[in-house]
């Protein structure tokens, strides 16, 4: 099952990939996620390695991830290396100055197909789209906020720079 | 000579059912199988969200790295809803690669098809040797000290944790030098009137003598209506399942390097019923949860 997902927001490319970037804040804007752990010497780039755990339903799901992808400022993608098998891909494109369109692929499947296989695949796209919602708004939000304090930031450097 | 035969006979099969009852109860702790785990998780999933809206809260207590002794209250009777439930989210939290086991009354393990199903998943017939076999093994291990007399307790004491003052868990932990992690949960009283234990007439058959059964209990449950002994299981109604993760406790640290197991007992017991007390408390109608 695949489910893809977007939303704009106001902040050039660079802004949302250095927030995507940093593994630090996917416990801020991930909805549903009660663990992401760096696994490993690098915190991130590829092949760096999270455990990562999202509540869906009855059960925390998630296991160990993979970076495979790693291309700045463009595309973030990962593998799962155990627990459930999915695959996920931010992709992040700047439509215009300071408007960028964030894409959040998420595609999973339940192994021991037979018929539970497909009917929990497709119970479970429900709630996992919800979250993805809520996981881009929240996104949207932060970056946004992140966004307005670069702004200011360089505001006050440049009255800084002109009053002296 | 013409009645030899059937004695014969008889006499082998007799000899066959032992055998087979004896393998299975001897089973390893290599019977546990992760593919028949993982492919049974979307069943289970489906089951646990839906039917039972099945929440599991705070995992994490469970030590990630090293075994532990996880103590839980048995409910249900026979059709123990909250231990699949707990395997489920067990599996999905740790994945299915990391060994788990549970200890199960020796009928359980022993019964054909589903003692076959329990034991693909980690299920131990339940003795001391099973549980620190496991546990040596680096397995955490899920006990219920409880046992048939808490399964079966009727459903208006669903709420009470009642291990019957059996203390072989304690035991079993200092031995293994592992902590304990409570699990307590609520709802599985639900599935079921349950009306008696039937500890009366479990005794006057003899009962706890040949199967190591102290209950023979009577509920309502569908499909039968009246059911004595739940021996074959019955569908559990769509109660709603909270199960919760205590955090671990180190008994020598907390107790000293030679803790009173009666001290010890109390304090798990009065935990796990004050945690129980505050489930309880969030539910607002029986079933319904």
């Amino acid at each position: 099952m695949r489910i893809d997902e977007s939303v704009q927001v106001a902040a050039p490319a660079e802004t949302v990939w250095r927030y995507l970037e940093d593994p630090e804040n996917y416990l801020h804007f991930m909805s549903g996620i009660t663990h992401w752990e760096v696994v490993g010497e690098h915190p991130n780039g590829l092949g760096a390695r999270y455990r990562i755990l999202v509540r869906v339903g009855a059960a925390e799901v998630g296991g160990l991830v993979e970076m495979v992808e790693w291309h700045e400022p463009f595309d973030i993608a990962w593998h799962s290396v155990s627990g459930v098998d999915h695959r996920g891909r931010w992709r992040i494109r700047e439509r215009r100055p300071g408007r960028t369109r964030i894409e959040y692929r998420f595609a999973y499947g339940v192994v021991g197909g037979g018929i539970a296989g497909l009917i929990t695949e497709v119970a479970a796209m429900l709630p996992v789209r919800r979250q993805m919602r809520r996981t881009l708004q929240q996104l949207k939000r932060q970056v946004e906020h992140e966004q307005r304090r670069l702004e200011a930031e360089l505001r006050r450097a440049t009255r800084g720079a002109v009053a002296s | 000579m013409y009645y030899d035969e059937p004695q014969g006979m008889a006499a082998k099969a007799m000899g066959f059912v032992r055998k087979q009852v004896a393998n299975r109860l001897n089973g390893s702790l290599e019977d546990r199988d992760p593919d028949y785990l993982r492919e049974a998780l979307p069943w289970l999933w489906l089951l646990s969200t839906f039917y039972f809206r099945a929440e599991v809260r705070d995992l994490g207590n469970v030590p990630a790295d090293r075994p532990a002794l996880l103590v839980g209250n048995h409910s249900g009777g026979n059709v123990i809803v909250d231990t699949f439930i707990f395997s489920l989210a067990f599996s999905t939290y740790f994945g299915v690669e990391r060994p788990f086991h549970q200890l199960a009354h020796n009928l359980a393990v022993a019964w054909p098809v589903a003692g076959g199903m329990l034991r693909k998943s980690g299920t131990l017939s339940a003795s001391h040797e099973h549980a620190e076999e496991a546990l040596e093994a680096g397995a955490p291990v899920l006990v219920y000290p409880g046992g048939d007399w808490e399964t079966h307790r009727p459903s208006w004491e669903g709420n009470k944790v009642d291990f019957a003052g059996r203390k072989g868990f304690i035991r079993l932990a200092l031995d293994a030098g592992v902590p304990i992690v409570p699990v307590v949960s609520i709802g599985g009283q639900e599935t079921a009137l349950f009306l008696s234990r039937g500890a009366g007439l479990a005794k006057a058959l003899r009962l706890d003598k040949l199967l190591r059964l102290k209950v023979l209990p009577v509920s309502l449950a569908l499909p039968w209506g009246i059911n004595v002994g739940d021996f074959a299981g019955h569908l559990p109604l769509p109660a709603k399942i909270t199960i919760e993760v205590l955090p671990p406790i180190d008994l020598e640290r907390e107790f000293g390097p030679d803790p009173d197991v009666d001290e010890v007992y109390d304090h798990v017991t009065a935990l796990m019923q004050e945690a129980l007390d505050g489930l309880a408390a969030e539910r607002r109608l029986p079933v319904i949860g």
